[in-house]
């Protein structure tokens, strides 16, 4: 594997320092002396009390004079410390928000919140996309024909050379060139590219859209739930759990759901009236730059991890499922897949971790996910040191939430060993 | 398992290959039109490749204009009309501009013999013959020349403030320093962080999860917004200074991990062997474990390196004068409004040139450490 990137995917349990054992004697407090261990003197374990107490007394004093000159800095600035600030009310607009926000209206609290489901809203939709697109890439790059491997491998040096930044305003510049709405690219019935971002078909007020991605969230929930019951072997569902019955559900049970709650189902396709387009919804120059130029990005990175991912299943088992007289899809499905979902994910889950995290460069194309809207917070009231205790708790936590679910995923495809 | 095995008849495998079938066509048939579906593809592809290829050519050869009359000021009019592609003039007007930001113009000389040093002491550190003291004393030198050059006051040079560097050499001096200061800081708390003292651990741990677990901007903003806060009024830094600081503490933490993966791999036996020789646990480190872990790391150290390099980029956002933000300033003016895409596509090429290079470096390495082994 050659991912250039911030790989983090080093263990994290902490680590014996390869049998040093003269190190062990500074912990001397804390572990029993065994009997044919090293024996330790007193003078060790006094020496290594005073080094810790010496080192908690630095960090101590650096961190109090860090602290005292924090706040006489921010106290001769005028500025009051406290989270009292986040129920003042804003006086700037939001261009991007799944949630109403009027200007001398609300608070920062609710703005801090349309950030927050900002940059999920980003992540999410990169995750999905780099995912497909990566995957596609990556197993093209291994196909025997030669002109769509070189092809896709010049995709992936050409993207993971260039700085994400650097594609983000690149994409944000090359839509705000495009023609104005009246001049508008049509890219199928109904889906508008201009200059104003992307006109899409939209249901009424996006309800409809809501209770069919709920009514779909809970299909998958209930198949991954019922799929983690018959593994442990209490419910045997046999044939109800394959993939056609699988989609079967996944495409009625949505639309059924919305036809039963009486929501408009009848799409409202945006049309040129004049110098702007009526009905649908769109997508803004800034989100679909930033979607777009991230997705690019991290799909060459999701390409190599995948390609990576694939290249260490042994080719023997391969060559044994076609052995047994298994088809290619058959092998890939059973064989090929279920192992290199194995090396795979752990890269891919710090992978996503990364797109949550590149989603902060938001700010430089003026989408308002959290990180843009702590700024401009900081600048309007100057109470960094909170900006930046909520930028790092909320990025800490989205963090924690991915890696749990990511290594949740990674046990279920771990190799089950005695 | 009878589900899975088939009762069908399957076809005969494909004949091997003909050994007649050499040459040209041979060499087509085998890799492009082996088979109908493999035939398939090659012809979707050649024809998209064709239509993108064609529509590139035709943007940025064919329609571009290459220079519009520039005196007393710009006048695009040519790069405006209907027909017209990729106004490359904005890349000859501008180049010095991208290059090197607000540098005085006619020290600029000065500029690009920085950038030209940064550039040759690259493949001399790629060189491992070189690797050692030698090396560490041929940066010192090499940098102290670019300190010189890019401050002047000495030897009848002028003093150019650092609020007037930009473009090419910030960057590389960002990355440069970003790396030669992290490196030694990484090798510190991965060792603090192996280690057995539960206060040292400790704070190595909260040190390195803190700044793996946010994104490299709040890192700088914390560095530009926070940092004058921390300190007593009367002391302070430049942002340059502040947002290299930034860059070294977020760069340390991501390379100490990958150094105690490397100190993970390094056998017992080593520190052991050592220790038996009557070695302390410096003189340990330092002679026998540090070197081979470092060894073992090299490639991934690589894989940072570029990382780091695209990363500096993100200097823009807080406002410092860097490659990316001198190309962005560029088309900024009035006159050059709205012809983005060529100046990114210029500062694209010069990122991609550093990071390719660095890469196949990397790879080439990788190759001849597994061969070492």
């Amino acid at each position: 594997m050659s991912g250039q990137r911030a790989v983090c995917n080093t263990p994290r349990r902490s680590v014996e320092p390869n049998g040093w054992r003269g190190l062990r004697r500074v912990t001397a407090l804390s572990r029993s002396t065994e009997a044919g261990d090293m024996k330790y003197t007193s003078r060790d374990v006094v020496s290594s009390i005073v080094i810790q107490m010496l080192l908690i007394m630095a960090v101590g004093g650096v961190g109090w004079f860090l602290v005292a000159t924090t706040l006489g800095n921010l106290e001769s600035r005028g500025v009051s410390t406290g989270f009292a600030f986040l129920w003042r009310i804003v006086s700037m607009p939001i261009a991007n928000s799944w949630i109403e926000f009027i200007p001398g209206v609300h608070t920062y609290a609710r703005a801090l919140l349309i950030g927050l489901l900002n940059t999920l809203t980003v992540s999410g939709a990169v995750i999905v996309v780099c995912t497909i697109v990566g995957a596609f890439i990556g197993i093209a790059r291994l196909s025997p024909n030669l002109l769509l491997a070189k092809s896709c491998g010049a995709y992936v040096e050409a993207v993971r050379n260039v700085p994400v930044l650097l594609q983000l305003v690149f994409w944000y510049q090359l839509i705000l060139q495009l023609p104005a709405p009246r001049a508008a690219f049509k890219l199928a019935e109904g889906f508008f590219i201009s200059n104003r971002g992307i006109r899409y078909p939209s249901f009424g007020d996006g309800t409809a859209v809501g209770i069919a991605g709920l009514t779909l969230l809970v299909v998958i929930i209930a198949f991954i739930f019922a799929a983690g019951l018959q593994r442990k072997g209490k419910i045997r569902f046999g044939r109800l759990l394959s993939l056609p019955i699988f989609l079967v559900l996944a495409i009625c049970l949505p639309v059924a759901a919305v036809l039963l709650s009486g929501q408009a189902t009848v799409p409202d396709v945006p049309v040129l009236k004049g110098l702007n387009f009526r009905g649908g919804a769109t997508l803004t120059p800034e989100l679909s730059a930033l979607v777009i130029g991230l997705s690019i990005y991290t799909s060459a990175f999701v390409a190599e991890i995948v390609r990576a991912g694939i290249l260490g299943v042994p080719s023997g088992q391969r060559e044994a499922a076609m052995a047994l007289g298994l088809g290619p899809l058959v092998t890939l499905r059973k064989v090929i897949i279920p192992q290199a979902l194995r090396i795979i994910i752990p890269p891919l889950s710090s992978e996503y971790l990364g797109v949550i995290k590149n989603s902060s460069l938001a700010v430089a194309v003026g989408y308002p996910d959290l990180f843009a809207i702590v700024n401009s917070m900081i600048s309007d009231t100057g109470q960094a040191v909170e900006g930046v205790t909520i930028i790092i708790l909320a990025f800490l936590t989205i963090s924690l939430a991915v890696s749990a679910l990511m290594n949740w995923y990674n046990r279920s495809v771990a190799l089950v060993t005695r | 398992m009878s589900h899975f095995v088939t009762t069908a008849e399957k076809p005969a495998l494909p004949r091997p290959v003909d050994p007649s079938e050499r040459g040209v066509a041979g060499w087509l048939r085998r890799h492009l039109f082996s088979s109908w579906s493999s035939t398939a593809i090659t012809l979707i592809m050649l024809l998209l490749l064709g239509k993108l290829a064609w529509l590139f050519l035709d943007w940025a050869v064919f329609r571009a204009v290459w220079s519009v009359p520039s005196a007393p000021s710009p006048d695009t009019q040519a790069c405006r009309t209907a027909d017209a592609g990729a106004c490359w003039a904005l890349i000859r007007e501008k180049y010095r501009f991208i290059l090197f930001g607000l540098y005085p113009y006619a020290e600029q000389w000065r500029a690009a013999l920085s950038v030209l040093i940064f550039i040759s002491l690259y493949p001399l550190s790629a060189d491992r013959r070189l690797w050692g003291w030698k090396l560490v004393m041929l940066w010192v030198a090499g940098l102290a020349t670019v300190f010189v050059l890019m401050y002047g006051g000495v030897m009848g040079l002028a003093y150019v403030p650092e609020d007037q560097w930009g473009g090419l050499p910030v960057t590389l001096m960002l990355a440069t320093f970003g790396i030669a200061l992290a490196l030694p800081l990484a090798v510190v708390v991965a060792l603090g962080r192996s280690s057995a003292n539960p206060t040292v651990r400790t704070m190595c741990v909260i040190y390195v999860e803190l700044i793996r677990g946010i994104p490299l901007i709040s890192v700088l903003f914390m560095a530009s917004v926070m940092f004058p806060l921390f300190l007593p009024d009367g002391m302070n830094f430049s942002k340059l200074l502040r947002a290299q600081l930034g860059i070294v503490l977020f760069m340390g933490a991501y390379l100490s991990e990958t150094i105690r993966g490397g100190l993970q791999a390094v056998p017992a036996g080593q520190s052991e062997a050592a220790q038996s020789l009557g070695l302390g646990y410096w003189k340990t480190m330092y002679f026998v474990v540090m070197p081979q872990a470092l060894t073992l790391v090299l490639p991934p150290i690589i894989s940072l390196c570029i990382g780091l390099f695209k990363s500096t980029s993100l200097v823009m956002i807080i406002g410092i004068f860097d490659l990316l933000n001198a190309g962005k300033r560029a088309i900024a003016e009035p006159a050059w409004q709205g012809f983005g895409a060529e100046a990114y596509i210029f500062v694209g090429a010069i990122y991609f040139a550093f990071c390719f290079s660095m890469a196949r470096f990397g790879a080439g390495l990788e190759k001849r450490l597994r061969r070492d082994r």
